[in-house]
């Protein structure tokens, strides 16, 4: 007599896959890293001296240890900042004025290659400097960042429209190699001119 | 004389069951692919500041994290309230953080090393002075890509 072999029960089959998403849903995270990316000046050569800015060039923002913004223009009177109206402020510092403003920071003639035509640009030397004492606070910080890039990208995203019809972002995440090149010339005729500086104590250790 | 005779004990039909393995391994391939891997157990309390001009890290691999906050409640009466700095799953000190650097970059393929990236989770009542430091510290030690860890939603003329 040929015996059945006897079925095995797949009612636990359950209980093992719920043992396997409770094990993945407290090992796991969901979140995705996101922030502001920066990049660090290399380390200074003892031997190689600081390039020299003209003075006029520079936007200086200052944040002291109680938080408080202090904008530094050459020829114009130190100011409090306020973090509403920094990045229009910044903004129009860094919106290439020509023919030459003495308010406003030089600027330089340079190529750019749009779609195959060369097209001249007034490119500004501006930069803006931030400097902040050790007593500052992180959030502060990065609320300053965070418009001192937000003007840089604004500042883009105009030039993009005019000569590509669409924001710096569309332009650098399309797959399209002429958009990309795209991409590079705005980078190029709006530079990301935040600079940070070498590191000063002022309000002693916190 | 009815030809359908009514069992008297018939109470409701049970429902099969034969599928919830189905669903519960539907539920963990979700799972299983859209999460990664928790690397570290967090010591200081972070809570990020917000910002605006925000971008996503893509590639997990390519990132390491340095975590700056106070300790947790639990761990505040050992090790006070100062903002520290948490490297992998301990306390570290500044000095620390080049070795942890390197240590970090030699396992990304090398091909790649140059888009490493360290991720910057600071705690936005956290002084700069520490925050300073470290990025002093990740200058020498050239990891001059760096990230500062915020979440989205900041509006400067909303305050928050």
């Amino acid at each position: 007599m040929k015996r059945e072999t006897p079925e095995i029960s797949a009612g636990s089959m359950a209980d093992i896959a719920f043992l396997l998403l409770i094990f993945f849903l407290v090992t796991t995270t969901m979140d995705v890293d996101s922030g502001i990316v920066r990049k660090l000046p290399p380390p200074l050569d003892i031997e190689v001296d600081p390039p020299q800015i003209n003075k006029r060039n520079i936007y200086t923002v200052l944040i002291n240890s109680a938080d408080m913004i202090l904008i530094t223009v050459k020829g114009q009177d130190p100011r409090p900042g306020n973090i509403k109206t920094l990045r229009s402020d910044v903004k129009e510092f860094l919106r290439p004025h020509y023919p030459d403003d003495p308010r406003f920071p030089e600027t330089e003639k340079i190529e750019l290659d749009v779609k195959g035509r060369t097209i001249p640009y007034y490119k500004t030397k501006g930069v803006v400097s931030m400097q902040n004492d050790r007593g500052t606070s992180y959030k502060i910080y990065i609320h300053v960042q965070n418009e001192l890039a937000g003007a840089v990208r604004e500042l883009r995203d105009e030039l993009s429209k005019e000569y590509y019809n669409m924001t710096f972002k569309e332009l650098l995440d399309s797959d399209n190699e002429s958009d990309k090149e795209g991409a590079k010339q705005i980078q190029r005729a709006v530079p990301m001119a935040i600079s940070e500086a070498e590191p000063a104590d002022f309000g002693g250790k916190q | 004389m009815s030809k359908f005779k009514k069992d008297g004990k018939k109470g409701l039909p049970a429902i099969s069951t034969a599928s919830l393995p189905d669903i519960i391994f539907m539920l963990l391939f979700f799972f299983m692919v859209s999460t990664v891997m928790r690397e570290v157990e967090l010591k200081v309390s972070v809570k990020a500041p917000k910002a605006s001009e925000v971008q996503k890290l893509e590639d997990k691999s390519l990132v390491s994290a340095i975590y700056i906050g106070k300790p947790t409640k639990v761990l505040a009466k050992k090790w006070g309230d100062e903002d520290r700095i948490q490297l992998n799953d301990a306390f570290a000190e500044v000095n620390e953080i080049r070795g942890y650097v390197e240590e970090k970059v030699t396992k990304i393929p090398e091909y790649k090393r140059k888009k490493h990236i360290v991720s910057m989770k600071v705690d936005s009542d956290a002084r700069m002075g520490i925050v300073t430091d470290v990025k002093q510290e990740l200058r020498k030690a050239n990891a001059l890509k760096i990230n500062y860890s915020t979440l989205r939603g900041f509006d400067a003329n909303k305050g928050e």
